[in-house]
Order: C-alpha cells, then sequence, then structure tokens
C-alpha cells in the first residue's frame, strides 16, 4: 500500500505528547472515565488514536474477562496435581492442551458467537467455526472435528425461523467447506433466548506432542508475518467513531459489525498451517480473531520475552481507505500471524506460494518490551504489551442473590396448577411420551444435523443424535476421543451453582455412556449483563459451581469463553454455562452407541441408577409451562461409579447399547433408543417403582440424575450384575429389546408403535421450517 | 511439488498394502475435502494411493484417478468450474480420452469437474430443496460394465453416504435418453431422490466405461464402523473394481 492513499491527519505519539487536551471519543469505544484515565497514566501522556483503539478493544469485556477474571481464577486453583497430569498446555493458550498417551495430544476449546449472530445469523454462525477452528490451528493441530450448541427462542416466534435458518446454513456452509464433520450439539428453543440466540462453537484438534505451537514472540530479529485473507472494514464494530482519528468526514463512517467469512480462504489456511508446522518453520503463531491485530501483535509480544515492531502500512487491505486504526481493530477473518526465524523466511515463502496465500512481512521481534507499531515510519503505538493484552482493568462486581430465588424455589411443579391432573392411566402415559417426544426441545433434530456433513475424514465412529460425539485419531490403535456438551438453563436458573454443576454432570455422563474415560473441560458461560447484581450472582455461583464439581470428579478445565451482557432490556437469558466434556478411547472400535439393533433381540434392558420424585425445571414442566422449585439432586460420586460402570462394561463387551437419562427423563431415553435403529423393546416398570417408591408417571418423566439405560446381551447378565452390586450401584432389569414388536410396549400401561413415535417425532422441526 | 495427503492424524498403511501393486492417484484441489478419504479407501481395497496435486504437470504414471469430494476453489462460481483448467485436469483429459482409456472416477466434485471438463455430459445445480444434505443413502447400481462398478451385479443396492450442495444432475432429454439407451446410467438413487436429480440419476459413465462420475461418496462407506450407520462397507466395490479392471488389462 503507497502512502499516498493514506491522506490522513496521522495521529502519532510525538503529536499525542504535544497536544494533552484533544478530546478522545473513549466513551464511544465503551472505556469508562477511570479505564481511559488508567491509560494516560500507564503511558505517561494521551493515547494516540491507533492506542486508544488498541485498548479499547483489547480492555473490552470479551477480550479482558474484567467482569468474570476473578471467579474465572477458580478452574485454576481448585486444580489437584493428579487432575494436572495429563495437561499439556492449561487455561491461557489459544486451547488446552490434553495428553492423549501414544505421543498424541488433543487441543479442544469452546466459544461462542452469540450477537453477530442474532444480527446476522448466517455470517454469525459461520464466523463462530471460523474462529474457534483458527484456535486449534494456532496450537499446532490438525482440526478433526466440529460441535455447535444452538439456543434459540420460542418455536414458533416467527424470528426465530431466520435465525435457525441462517445459523444452521451458516454452521454447515462454513464446517462442510473445511471437511470437519459436525458429530454433535444441542438444540434448545426457549423464549428466554429470542432476542439472543445462543450460537457456541466447539473444535477439536490433534496432534503430535513435539507440534504443540504456542502464541509467543521470542527471538530477536525474527520477523512478524501476517498471513491469509486481506484486512478489511469488516467486524469493526463501535469503532466507525475512529473515522474522527483522520478528522476527515469524507469516508464512509459505518463499517458492518459483523465478519464475514470465506471457509475455502480457511481450509486452504489449515492445510498452509500444517505443512508450515510439520517443517518446523514457524517459532510462534497467532490466530486473528476478536480485537485482530491489536490482539494477536499485543499478546504475542507480551508471551514473548522481547517486544515487537511492526509497520503497519504493510498490511495487505481489501479497502485501501481504512485508517491505521481501524486496520488494528479490523475482526477480517481467515487471517494468521506468525513469528519466523530469518533462515525459515525462504522456506515459509514458499509454502505461502504453494497454497497462493497472499502474507506480508510486517516487521521484527525485539528487545525493547516495547510495541511499538508504525505508520510510513512515524510511531503511532508505543506500549508495554502486557498492559494491552494481561493488564487490563479487573472488576469486582457487586453481587447478590437475588430476591426472587426464593419464591422460585419454592413454587414446586407438583403444588403448582401445571402439576394437577399429571397423566396416569396407560393412555394418558402413552399421550404423554407422544408429546413430549414431538416437543421442540425433545423432538428429532435431523432436519439440522443433515445439513452437516458427518463423515468427512472417515474417523466418526458416533455422532448425533449418540450421547457422544467420537473421533478415531489413530487409525493404527484405534485410539480416539469423545466430546459432548450440555446445559440446562431451566436448572441454572433454579439454582446456579447446581445447575452449572448438572451441565457438567451430564457432559460427563454422555461421554461415559459412550464408553470414554473423561479427561477435560472446556466451558462458555452465557449470561446476562455483569453489571446487574442478579446476573453477577448467577455467574459467580455457577463458576463456583463448575469448579467445585470439576475437582470432585477429576476433570480440569483447560479453557473457554464468557459471553456476558446476553440480555434484552433488563431481562438476561437464564444463565447458560455450556460445558464441553472431553473423554478418551483406546479403542473406538469399542465405543458405546446410544441404540440396539436389530441383532440385539432378546438383550436385556437395565436401568442403573435410583429414580426419585423430580419433575422441578424438567422437560415435563416445561411442556406445562412451569419453572420452579429446585433442579434434581445431584451426587457426584455416584456420577463418578455410573461413569466407571459404563466405560468398564463397555471396554469388557458388556454391553451393547448405553443412553443417559437426561431431559425427558426414562420416557426420552427409551424412545431414543428404540428409534435409534428402529427396534422395539418390551418392558416394565413395576419393579422400578416397588423399588424406588415412585408412581409410573415418575418413573417415566422424572429428570433424577446419575442413570443411565443399557442393552446387555443375555450372556453378559450375570457379569454385569456382579460388577453394578460391587460397586454398590441400584440397577434394575426393566425387560428386553424385542425385534418382533416394531413398538414401545410398557407392559400393563401402553404399546407405543414406533411408526407413530417417529413420526410425532420427526414432524415437528419441518412444520416450522 | 507434489502434496502428500497425511499431514497430521496419519492414517496407517493397509494391511498388505498394495496387494495388487497398482497404483491410483488421488487429486488435491485447494478446497478438496475428501482426499484423504479417498486415498484411504484405495489402501483399503489393496492398491497404492499416489498424491497428485493440481497445479503440476505429471500424472506420476498412475494406474487410475480418482478426484475426490470437496468445494475445489471454494465452488464460489459454479462448482467444478475453476478446476476444470488445473494443469493436472488437462492431462487427466487427456489420458482418458486416449487410446490408453485411463480410469477415473469423480465422486461429488470430482463428478462436477468432470462434467465441466465435457468428460461426461449434463451438469450439477443446486439440491431442489436449496440445502446441503448429508444421509445414507441407497443406490441401485445399474451397469456393473464399467471400470468403477465391476465388482457389483447390476440390479444390486447398496447403501453409501450422500452429502452434497450441489447434486441436482441435470442434462437435457435427448442426452438423459442417449445415456439410459446406451447403459451409461451407472447407479439411480432407490427410495428417495435426495436432490431432484434427473430420473433419479446419482452416477453415470462415459461411452468407453472407464470414466464414471458418482454424487454420493463410496469412500466414506469402506470401513466398518464408520460407514453409513457406522456399519456399512457397501463402496469399497467401486475402488476393488478398478482394481479387477486393471488386474483384467481392459486398462
Amino acid at each position: 500500500m503507497t502512502a499516498e492513499a493514506h491522506k490522513f491527519n496521522i495521529d502519532t505519539v510525538e503529536h499525542a505528547a504535544t497536544t494533552p487536551d484533544t478530546e478522545l471519543p473513549w466513551a464511544e469505544l465503551g472505556l469508562k472515565q477511570n479505564e481511559f484515565e488508567e491509560i494516560v497514566k500507564l503511558l505517561g501522556r494521551r493515547p494516540t488514536a491507533a492506542e486508544l483503539a488498541m485498548y479499547s478493544v483489547m480492555w473490552s469485556e470479551h477480550c479482558s474477562y474484567k467482569s468474570s477474571k476473578n471467579h474465572l481464577r477458580q478452574f485454576g486453583e481448585k486444580v489437584t496435581e493428579e487432575m494436572k497430569k495429563d495437561m499439556l498446555v492449561g487455561i491461557g493458550e489459544n486451547a488446552g492442551v490434553t495428553n492423549l498417551g501414544d505421543g498424541w495430544a488433543v487441543t479442544f476449546k469452546i466459544e461462542s458467537h452469540n450477537s453477530p449472530s442474532f444480527v446476522e445469523p448466517y455470517q454469525g454462525a459461520a464466523t463462530g467455526i471460523g474462529g474457534i477452528v483458527r484456535d486449534i490451528i494456532s496450537m499446532g493441530a490438525r482440526p478433526v472435528a466440529v460441535m455447535d450448541p444452538l439456543r434459540f427462542g420460542a418455536i414458533d416466534h416467527p424470528d426465530t425461523a431466520r435465525v435457525m435458518h441462517g445459523a444452521v446454513a451458516g454452521i454447515g456452509g462454513y464446517g462442510n467447506s473445511l471437511g470437519l464433520p459436525n458429530i454433535g450439539g444441542e438444540m434448545v428453543f426457549d423464549s428466554v433466548y429470542q432476542g439472543n440466540p445462543l450460537v457456541n462453537a466447539l473444535a477439536v484438534g490433534v496432534m503430535r506432542h513435539e507440534d504443540i505451537r504456542l502464541a509467543n514472540a521470542s527471538g530477536k530479529g525474527n520477523k512478524v508475518v501476517l498471513f491469509g485473507a486481506r484486512t478489511g472494514g469488516d467486524g469493526i464494530g463501535g469503532a466507525s467513531v475512529l473515522a474522527s482519528e483522520s478528522f476527515d468526514d469524507s469516508k464512509p463512517s459505518k463499517r458492518p459489525a459483523v465478519q464475514v467469512g470465506d471457509p475455502f480462504a480457511e481450509k486452504v489456511l489449515i492445510e498452509c498451517c500444517l505443512e508450515l508446522f510439520k517443517g518446523s518453520l514457524v517459532e510462534g503463531i497467532q490466530d486473528l480473531g476478536a480485537a485482530g491485530i491489536s490482539c494477536a501483535t499485543s499478546e504475542l509480544a507480551s508471551n514473548g520475552d522481547g517486544g515487537m515492531q511492526v509497520e503497519l502500512t504493510s498490511v495487505l487491505l481489501r479497502d485501501p481507505t481504512l485508517t491505521p486504526g481501524e486496520i488494528l481493530m479490523s475482526e477480517s477473518q481467515e487471517r494468521m500471524m506468525a513469528v519466523v526465524s530469518p533462515e525459515n523466511v525462504a522456506a515459509f515463502e514458499a509454502v505461502m506460494e504453494k497454497w497462493a496465500v497472499e502474507y506480508s512481512w510486517l516487521g521484527e521481534v525485539t528487545d525493547t518490551g516495547r510495541l511499538i507499531i508504525t505508520w510510513n515510519g512515524e510511531t503511532i503505538v508505543d506500549v508495554d504489551p502486557r498492559t494491552v493484552a494481561h493488564e487490563g482493568p479487573v472488576y469486582d462486581r457487586p453481587y447478590a442473590r437475588p430476591e426472587w430465588q426464593d419464591a422460585l424455589q419454592a413454587d414446586t411443579f407438583r403444588a403448582s396448577e401445571a402439576g394437577a391432573g399429571l397423566p396416569a392411566t396407560g393412555g394418558e402415559l402413552k399421550a404423554a411420551v407422544l408429546e413430549l417426544m414431538a416437543s421442540p426441545n425433545m423432538c428429532d433434530k435431523s432436519w439440522i444435523t443433515n445439513q452437516y456433513d458427518r463423515y468427512v475424514g472417515g474417523n466418526t465412529a458416533l455422532s448425533a443424535p449418540d450421547d457422544a460425539g467420537v473421533i478415531r485419531v489413530d487409525e493404527e490403535t484405534g485410539l480416539g476421543v469423545a466430546l459432548s456438551t450440555d446445559a440446562n438453563g431451566r436448572y441454572s436458573f433454579l439454582d446456579p451453582y447446581t445447575g452449572a454443576q448438572l451441565a457438567l454432570a451430564e457432559a460427563y455422563r454422555n461421554v461415559a455412556t459412550a464408553g470414554a474415560v473423561p479427561m477435560a473441560v472446556s466451558d462458555c458461560l452465557n449470561f446476562g449483563s455483569p453489571e446487574d447484581p442478579d446476573v453477577m450472582w448467577q455467574l459467580a455461583e455457577s463458576i463456583r459451581g463448575l469448579s467445585d464439581a470439576c475437582m470432585e470428579l477429576g476433570v480440569p478445565v483447560t479453557g473457554g469463553n464468557v459471553s456476558l451482557y446476553n440480555q434484552t432490556g433488563s431481562t438476561p437469558i437464564h444463565p447458560s454455562p455450556v460445558v464441553a466434556v472431553l473423554g478418551k478411547l483406546d479403542d473406538v472400535a469399542r465405543r458405546t452407541p446410544s441404540g440396539w439393533r436389530n441383532d440385539a433381540d432378546g438383550q436385556a434392558i437395565y436401568l442403573l441408577g435410583t429414580t426419585r420424585d423430580e419433575l422441578d425445571g424438567s422437560e415435563f414442566a416445561n411442556i406445562r409451562g412451569h419453572l420452579g422449585g429446585l433442579p434434581p439432586k445431584l451426587d457426584l460420586a455416584a456420577e463418578k461409579t455410573l461413569g466407571a460402570i459404563l466405560i468398564n462394561a463397555s471396554r469388557d463387551g458388556m454391553i451393547d447399547a448405553a443412553h443417559d437419562l437426561s431431559e425427558g427423563g426414562l420416557a426420552a431415553a427409551l424412545s431414543e433408543m428404540a428409534l435409534r435403529y428402529g427396534v422395539g423393546a418390551r418392558v416394565a416398570l413395576d419393579d422400578l417403582c416397588e423399588r424406588d417408591g415412585v408412581d409410573a408417571f415418575t418413573a417415566l418423566f422424572s429428570e433424577s440424575q446419575g442413570r443411565a439405560l443399557v442393552a446387555v446381551p443375555r450372556s453378559e447378565e450375570v457379569r454385569f450384575n456382579d460388577m453394578a452390586t460391587a460397586r454398590q450401584y441400584p440397577v434394575v432389569r426393566l425387560g428386553v429389546v424385542d425385534t418382533e414388536t416394531s413398538a414401545l410396549e410398557v407392559q400393563g400401561l401402553f404399546h407405543l408403535d414406533l411408526g407413530e413415535l417417529r413420526e410425532a417425532h420427526e414432524a415437528t422441526l419441518p412444520k416450522y421450517f | 511439488m507434489s502434496s502428500e495427503f497425511p499431514l497430521i492424524g496419519d492414517f496407517s498403511p493397509a494391511p498388505g498394502a498394495a496387494l495388487s501393486g497398482a497404483r491410483i492417484g488421488v487429486v488435491t484441489f485447494p478446497g478438496t475435502l475428501d482426499d484423504r478419504d479417498a486415498a484411504r479407501a484405495v489402501r483399503l481395497a489393496g492398491a497404492e494411493p499416489v498424491a497428485l496435486w493440481h497445479a503440476d504437470e505429471s500424472l506420476q504414471d498412475v494406474d487410475a484417478v480418482i478426484l475426490p469430494g470437496g468445494f475445489s476453489y471454494g465452488d464460489y462460481l459454479r462448482a467444478g468450474a475453476i478446476a476444470r483448467f488445473a494443469p493436472m485436469m488437462s492431462k487427466i483429459i487427456d489420458a482418458a480420452n486416449s487410446d490408453a482409456k485411463l480410469p477415473v472416477l469423480g465422486i461429488c466434485n470430482g463428478f462436477q469437474i468432470l462434467t465441466e471438463s465435457h468428460l461426461l455430459p449434463g451438469s450439477m445445480i443446486k439440491n431442489d430443496h436449496l440445502k446441503f444434505i448429508c444421509r445414507d443413502q441407497v443406490l441401485r447400481v445399474e451397469n456393473n460394465a464399467t471400470a468403477w462398478t465391476s465388482q457389483y451385479a447390476t440390479g444390486q443396492e447398496i447403501s453409501i453416504v450422500l452429502k452434497n450442495q450441489d447434486g441436482q444432475y441435470i442434462a437435457d432429454e435427448k442426452t438423459l435418453d442417449a445415456l439410459e439407451a446406451e447403459g451409461r446410467v451407472a447407479f439411480r438413487y432407490v427410495g428417495w431422490n435426495p436432490n431432484g436429480s434427473r430420473r433419479d440419476i446419482a452416477g453415470i459413465s462415459n461411452e468407453a466405461g472407464n470414466v464414471v462420475g458418482l454424487m454420493p461418496h463410496p469412500e466414506h462407506a469402506v470401513e466398518a464402523g464408520y460407514g453409513p450407520d457406522h456399519t456399512g462397507t457397501d463402496g469399497l466395490g467401486i475402488f476393488t473394481s478398478v482394481l479387477t479392471t486393471l488386474v483384467g488389462g481392459t486398462k
């Protein structure tokens, strides 16, 4: 870019030092007065326009975690040595890395892309996938799968279709083009998400230990390079006010705040980066996501051992009219920044040429400890990079248990009007099962999942609707990983401490149900405004609950993301901590699918765990429009035992199918297992009801935790029972798989034809979308 | 410069690799996605996969070529429209039309590239329902006399993976009639037409039978545990068929 194209009155450091009284648009950029004053104090002068741009984005809630940092610390503190033993890279890098053994490592992370996906669902969701995948590449890994937990408004609200069509097509359009199988996720409809849909995205990647890369710029004289897509005016957001830095009103001042994705560019970037890693051609690497070049330069520089000097006019632009501040803040997609030693420059360039990826050398690593950015040689940024990247403001936001919480918890389903006239006869229970399985949250999701490629790569051993997605990592040994994401906003609303733990417990249980040993956690904490003490309490309680439970289950949090301000006016979303658990399978051939097949005739169906009268916050209560009381009780020790039983049973071939009980309880689990491969079953609830002291309705619809349904071959029944007994875990035989009936027969109560059940289950999404 | 398929997450060599001694090229364009899968299928069938890079001009003396699925160059223009002009494609077009009749299989995006290259007639447009679709799909083998279908029986039904955005096969009526009359409809969708393709066509061949284009993905149905319903391996026959063809000397 020639200097001539930029006719701005550049606000240099020198200029800033001599014009202390210049009015700066810090408030429009989202900075608070105290934050602006802090910047002036740090610099010893007013910031330049470019510096202000950098601080404003890097000190934003999204980048600095300023409201949550004090609480997030618990994830790092509540960790035992035992939990650390397989953690190769912990929180703080682009994504955590876990040791899989045999020289393999796995990295995974979940992130939010909520607001952009509401404004522009297709691009918002698409670039959510793009961003998380680049985080995975930055660690040196080959991305191998994605997942996407989604939470939208009421299914029948006219705007939900807009978000649904756009977001699903965006996730598919981007992810499918990258060659990454989409192996699962969630789909929840609730009016609390009407103006704040949650679009979270998870990516997982694998690498050899020696390929792990970190985001740091070390070694004086090493070159700094920006490669991938050109930098454009997309994703600048509130920064449009920076037009004022040019003191020139002739250019367009409104920039689109949502980034636009180019999946082809990203696919090429993946292959190109993997080739760089293979040749050990980069010293440090960082993807460009939120806060673009501001983030990449300040993080690389502050994680390294020196400083960095960058000439900003060297950045390749899509739009030559961009100001320095806009270039620093642009969130244009599909870009990476790397540090390359001088002897590798030629080899680096050869890889770029091969993949036809554009690149430009921006500057080099220095030993000054300063991040210096120039514009045609004039210094426009001169900062200590740590103050930008890591030493932003931290707030101890006031929080307090909401005064309405007690009344909410006292309003139980059983005592409410909605809880009157519950189904009791066989006919009523059958109708209730049909209604449950057709309800928006429990219905078949293949309208969504059929728009995603779940096969590419040839390593997908399980995918939605199974409990967890399972991906083979090593073809020779069958070593692989299982992943599940879960959250229940209603549980968390009733009791955020327990709600977050329940989300973890379910994801843990899902992974174990698939036969994998849970190893690590990534979380995406979606909440309302931290400036509301009620919401702040929900956030604090959720983090406290989640970190306590991680400690007890022995699975460390290796990374994640916080998304705040998800609220419309003064109404926040339900607290929605989405928890992803990653597990390991020594041989994915041993994984347990979530349904019995037609070769399983006569296999015994067992229910593990105890059923209590727990309907508050349940899907059944939700269908009746009730939300109150307390969520199901959680016994983490029991969850651990259940997990061990499921993992051992899978390893030793004692079970052919397994499905965890969660939303919708036993009714949902039985229905889903039968529908998975269209094979029926005959069960009786009498023993269960008698042992646990519940009626048939409660047995079917309660959402008690620590339960799973398994299919056991006749030859393994004794061994299976012995194992459960030895671990003192309650188990009851409900019935058998029956390949003849093609129905779900609950003896003495109802006979539900699978065709009828499937029709109800599958009709819902196509009806609305 | 040639590319290599495995960078990270290597696949293992097949048991008794390259039993047949056949070498089958798998072309990678920028944006190709299923090249590693196609290479694995070749290996599981008992041949040696050879990575071919779109920008190279040497076929490296391979015995057959597979154009795998994906979104070459992003397919932002028209699926396969740019890939068709790659240097490697000129070599493949020449070899397919030569007397030696190099066997060429185009899967999904590869099929689209073959129609753009005029090695196969017709064209592919967006699915009639306008959405990307991924599902387990039943096909009927309509002609087992091509280089890529000899291991099936004509009339045999197989279940493989279907996944596409632009999978609706179209051609004028005259061309369709000719394809039918000449037995060049190689595969047809059974049960449900997933994309609105004319006459339920899922795959066709050229007159000589050495070039076959197929919209669904046999390479995703070659290994028990990872195919349709996590069990199916019906796609392997495509890859063993070409080995039989090569051994039979019909190349």
